[in-house]
């Protein structure tokens, strides 16, 4: 079996400052635990998805795979090359993009910069040149091929990072939060654009990270859930999903919180759950996985004897978001949910 | 071997072209000639004024020529070290690009040379427009026929070469460090300003930095200049010496400074990727 990316035993801490260790470290003083024997193994032709919250390790992984870091143990090999003893290897075959960033050489336009990067790569003009023409085209940029980076939007800019990791054709990507704060439709071109790339050649392989579990619901093979540095699990998204069929997964949105929610998870019946306040709607969403639907009459009670009114509740399909819930015991977003 | 020529090229020709459009976009073509022009000429007018202040003008010529020939070709020194070991902290702090030239599949010292081009050229430019100068409005006795051409030219080519491995040199440490190395660029120049003869013969520094002077390819370089430029020399030190001898001991000295810069380059390279430090911002 052909691997595009094989990790093995995978660790990489930090260290940190004294005054941040006591709140951030895990287990050990001094130390942030960025990947944790992480090992996956990702096939040659997969679109794969890295999924965690912030923090999970996922950008460690990336940069790791990407030589721009090295590991603390562990062995990282990139198309059948170890990233530690032959980085150059590494580079030849791959690319990075990665999103929320406002990166770029003002002072040149959309396409110098795609075609700059191109000769860095080592493609000949005229490839670089057709493919710069369908890059632009295929992600609605041909208008501002003119354009000098330090005009653009942030949006914009995103967009051009990721034309720029697509142009040097690289055989393995890696895509670290691409669609990070961009607009609803500059992601989904973004989306669209990874799907058409992937039909072009069956041998390119993606590594995406993300936080948006809907996005790589949508666009991945096979996805692993990694948190505080461990791979939590590894399947594709049907299978994963399929592990909460028998659940009762239920959401709730009540008015905004400020505390109570700990005790949640104490409830007669509840499983798991996770909570997200949503300051801006003045609400508390809570996700919520119960062993027996029939428990949802003392999670209604409970609010009930707290006060809190129930703005709506309704049964979900479990999603991946779900999965992790259940795995880990608290949220994507929120940092302190708890476990049964 | 072809292949890695052509990559070898290419990279740099386009590091080039990325640094010459840093150089030259800031202002409109015109007001970057004039700046071009008039900044090394009012750079060296502060060394002449400071010259005739303090010897009233009673020290010989050849002297004032001597100071006047090695203050023009120390820009490069400046220049292009300040260029070359500046593109770490801008490529990171500013643009946020380093890590996608980083892992592309290039020589990083390819790179940072070819960003240092355009700073070679415009200090090219400034060093024949500040000898002009002098040579017209100084009087500064320089025959343009009997300029040992070939000598000037190898001599250049040397010395750029030697700044070059100092910028890479100092660009590495720049990979670990933050606002830190602009600093460490002007204080690296000002030291070699000082051991390297730049506008007097290292025969009136103490016999220990005289030593450390002779290390130097720089102090070398500057000599052969001077020696093409003015044909002669007037440091004693340096004076025994022929020609050949000169480019023998600037050439070994520059060899071992290149495997220096290499080796220290790669460590602090492979320091920074252990650390996580090529792309870390700083915000400074």
């Amino acid at each position: 079996m052909n691997y595009a990316v094989e990790t093995f035993d995978l660790n990489r801490s930090f260290k940190l400052k004294k005054a941040k260790n006591k709140k951030e470290n895990n287990n050990t003083p001094g130390k942030l635990i960025a990947l944790d024997n992480a090992s996956i193994k990702i096939h040659q032709g997969e679109l794969f998805g890295l999924l965690g919250p912030n923090g999970a390790g996922k950008t460690t992984l990336i940069k790791i795979l990407s030589t721009l870091l090295l590991p603390s143990s562990g062995t990282a090999l990139v198309d059948g090359v170890d990233v530690v003893k032959q980085p150059d290897q590494v580079r030849k075959r791959i690319n990075m993009v990665s999103g929320g960033e406002h990166c770029g050489y003002g002072i040149l336009n959309v396409r110098e910069t795609l075609w700059m990067f191109s000769q860095f790569y080592g493609i000949p003009t005229q490839v670089a040149q057709a493919r710069i023409d369908v890059l632009l085209k295929i992600l609605k940029m041909e208008e501002f091929a003119k354009t000098k980076i330090g005009k653009l939007s942030t949006g914009l800019r995103q967009k051009l990072n990721f034309m720029r990791g697509f142009v040097c054709g690289p055989k393995i990507m890696f895509l670290d939060e691409p669609t990070l704060g961009l607009d609803v439709q500059i992601a989904r071109d973004v989306r669209a654009y990874i799907r058409t790339w992937m039909k072009e050649n069956p041998e390119r392989t993606v590594l995406l990270t993300t936080h948006y579990m809907a996005e790589a619901d949508e666009l991945c093979d096979r996805v692993a859930i990694i948190d505080k540095g461990k791979v939590m699990v590894c399947d594709t998204p049907g299978n994963l999903k399929k592990t909460l069929a028998g659940e009762a997964v239920f959401r709730i949105e009540v008015p905004l919180a400020a505390n109570g929610m700990e005790t949640f998870g104490q409830i007669s019946g509840v499983k798991q759950f996770a909570y997200e306040h949503k300051s801006h709607l003045g609400r508390t969403e809570l996700k919520f996985i119960l062993h027996d639907e029939s428990a949802i009459s003392n999670v209604t009670e409970f609010l009930s004897n707290n006060s809190s009114k129930i703005v709506s509740l309704s049964k979900m399909e479990p999603s991946l978001e779900d999965v992790f819930v259940a795995l880990v015991g608290r949220g994507l977003k929120d940092e302190n949910g708890s476990q049964n | 071997m072809f292949e890695n020529t052509k990559d070898t090229i290419r990279t740099i020709r386009t590091a080039g072209k990325l640094g010459w459009a840093m150089e030259s976009n800031w202002t409109d073509p015109f007001l970057f000639a004039i700046y071009s022009v008039v900044r090394p000429i009012a750079s060296s007018l502060i060394l002449v004024v400071m010259y005739y202040v303090i010897t009233r003008g009673k020290t010989s010529l050849d002297l004032f020529a001597f100071i006047y020939v090695g203050n023009a070709f120390f820009m490069y020194v400046v220049n292009v070290l300040f260029g070359i070991s500046w593109v770490i902290h801008d490529d990171r702090e500013h643009y946020q690009m380093i890590r996608y030239i980083y892992i592309a599949p290039m020589k990083m010292y390819y790179y940072l040379f070819g960003r240092g081009i355009a700073k070679m050229v415009l200090t090219t430019l400034a060093v024949i427009i500040t000898i002009a100068f002098g040579m017209l409005a100084l009087k500064i006795p320089i025959n343009l026929m009997t300029i040992n051409y070939p000598l000037l030219i190898f001599s250049v080519l040397v010395g750029i070469f030697i700044i070059t491995c100092l910028g890479i040199l100092l660009a590495g440490i720049s990979m670990v460090t933050a606002h830190h190395s602009y600093a460490l660029t002007e204080g690296i120049a000002g030291l070699f300003y000082l051991a390297c003869g730049a506008i007097y013969p290292i025969d009136i520094l103490p016999v220990w930095l005289q030593y450390i002077s002779k290390l130097l390819p720089l102090t070398y370089w500057l000599e052969l200049v001077r020696r093409a430029i003015l044909g002669k020399s007037i440091s004693t030190t340096l004076g025994g010496y022929s020609d050949f001898q000169l480019i023998l001991i600037m050439l070994g000295t520059t060899l071992v400074l290149a495997m220096f810069s290499n080796y220290i380059y790669r460590s602090i390279e492979h320091i920074a990727r252990k650390h996580g430090k090529i792309d870390q911002l700083t915000n400074y």
